[in-house]
């Protein structure tokens, strides 16, 4: 059965669907969505086609938007979503994604929620914001935000989540309790340079088809680590610089991923002298390649936030990467070579793939 | 009968509204938005942080008054509901 395929793109100023098929080479494209307001992540349910999107409106608040219909229409619930009366109010949803038992948000300031309706109803998971060192969490310059969430394929007990300027943290009971897990990852903004948690971790990702193998770009290098986030390795030998926002895993291969490096935290943060590239690992971080066929390379500042990258599951995958101006970039095969896919799109926030049947 | 003026990125959010509708006298604000909250679920989540508040970009009159959300309604209130203007914010 031939296969149609979508890119989704979440923006400042709304979500956007580009819509083709198993070519890749021919998108149309649908938006602003979601009413216009500033979409963090728009991602969808592989397994049932649900499109989600988490965001916040400068007036209106966060919510989570959920599509049935690949994006025709659009419903949207932030009923539950509150620390309550005597808590903060919550500025934005960051990040969604579905686990094996419920959908989970990552929410500004940082927050765990999960909804067993589908995003109707939301029920905050306490026991993250109950850990002992949630008063020593402080926002860095995107904000107190929970931006990753990782389930366990397979057991619901486990989970992963990472907080900007906090670090990485699991839970193995269903998310009553959670534990740092930052041995490793440095801190060089902080007095300590290892402490237990305060670690700027920018995004986190599971390598395929091995839950003990996770994935962190990181404000301060690119790490690896091979026993559920007990412990990390620094990855960074061979990549242009220890700073940067996203990190995609590839679809099958445990010891492929990607990472967009950027100049530095306090240098501008675009790709390095201008050139754009991506890096690509097929040796678990221990080497790295850059991929530029097809990128600018000259004049290109370009900047690519920590959800704005994405493979898909087709064979070979597709690597797609979004930026802060606007243009969407995509690769057919693997990284190798790539093109424009979209240009002057608002600022780029996330990129996500969904493949269906035609 | 109470009128209603929404704007018209609330109508966009919640289908079957108007940007000019009427209903029944109720005693406050509140007792209007928990109305209109029934109606159309979701809206007082759009209006309010919890408190209840409104939300500080959220601004309300009743008959061209600054209200909030103990402001009484008398019978025949008319009551805009109105996003603040946002000029220059960063993140839009």
């Amino acid at each position: 059965m031939t296969k149609r395929m979508l890119i989704l793109v979440g923006t400042k100023k709304g979500g956007f669907i580009l819509d083709g098929d198993e070519g890749r080479r021919q998108w149309s494209t649908r938006g602003p969505l979601n009413e216009g307001w500033p979409i963090r992540h728009l991602t969808s349910d592989r397994r049932t086609g649900t499109i989600y999107a988490g965001g916040g409106s400068e007036w209106y608040g966060p919510a989570v938007w959920r599509s049935d219909d690949l994006g025709a229409s659009w419903s949207h619930s932030s009923q539950g979503l509150t620390y309550g009366e005597d808590g903060p109010a919550i500025e934005t949803v960051w990040n969604v994604t579905p686990g094996a038992d419920a959908l989970y948000a990552g929410v500004a300031p940082a927050g765990l929620f999960r909804s067993v309706d589908g995003g109707l109803r939301w029920e905050h998971v306490k026991g993250l914001t109950d850990h002992p060192s949630r008063p020593t969490w402080q926002p860095g310059a995107g904000g107190l935000c929970l931006h990753s969430i990782v389930p366990h394929p397979s057991d619901p007990s486990k989970m992963w989540i990472a907080i900007s300027a906090v670090g990485t943290f699991a839970t193995e009971d269903g998310g009553e309790t959670w534990e740092p897990r930052n041995s490793g990852v440095r801190a060089d903004f902080l007095p300590e340079t290892y402490p237990v948690t305060g670690q700027c971790v920018h995004k986190l990702v599971m390598a395929a088809g091995r839950p003990e193998r996770l994935y962190q770009e990181n404000h301060c290098g690119t790490y690896r680590s091979d026993d559920e986030g007990r412990t990390w390795v620094s990855l960074e030998d061979g990549l242009p610089s220890t700073f940067g926002f996203p990190m995609v895993a590839h679809p099958r291969d445990a010891e492929t991923a990607y990472t967009i490096p950027l100049n530095g935290d306090s240098t501008g943060r675009y790709m390095p002298e201008g050139h754009a590239a991506v890096w690509k690992t097929t040796d678990a971080g221990d080497s790295w390649t850059d991929l530029r066929a097809g990128l600018p390379q000259e004049g290109a500042f370009l900047t690519v936030l920590r959800e704005a990258m994405a493979v898909d599951p087709l064979t070979p995958h597709g690597v797609y990467f979004g930026t802060t101006s606007g243009e969407l970039f995509g690769s057919d095969d693997e990284g190798a070579t790539w093109r424009t896919i979209a240009e002057h799109l608002p600022s780029i926030s996330s990129v996500e793939t969904l493949v269906i049947d035609a | 009968m109470i009128e209603v003026r929404l704007p018209s990125s609330l109508v966009a959010l919640f289908p079957g509204t108007e940007r000019r509708m009427t209903r029944p006298d109720v005693a406050s604000v509140q007792a209007l938005i928990e109305t209109l909250d029934a109606e159309h679920p979701g809206m007082r989540d759009r209006l309010c942080e919890p408190g209840p508040v409104l939300r500080p970009y959220i601004n309300l009159y009743v008959d061209g008054e600054p209200a909030e959300l103990d402001s009484p309604l008398h019978p025949g209130a008319t009551v805009h509901i109105l996003p603040a203007v946002a000029g220059g914010a960063s993140s839009l």
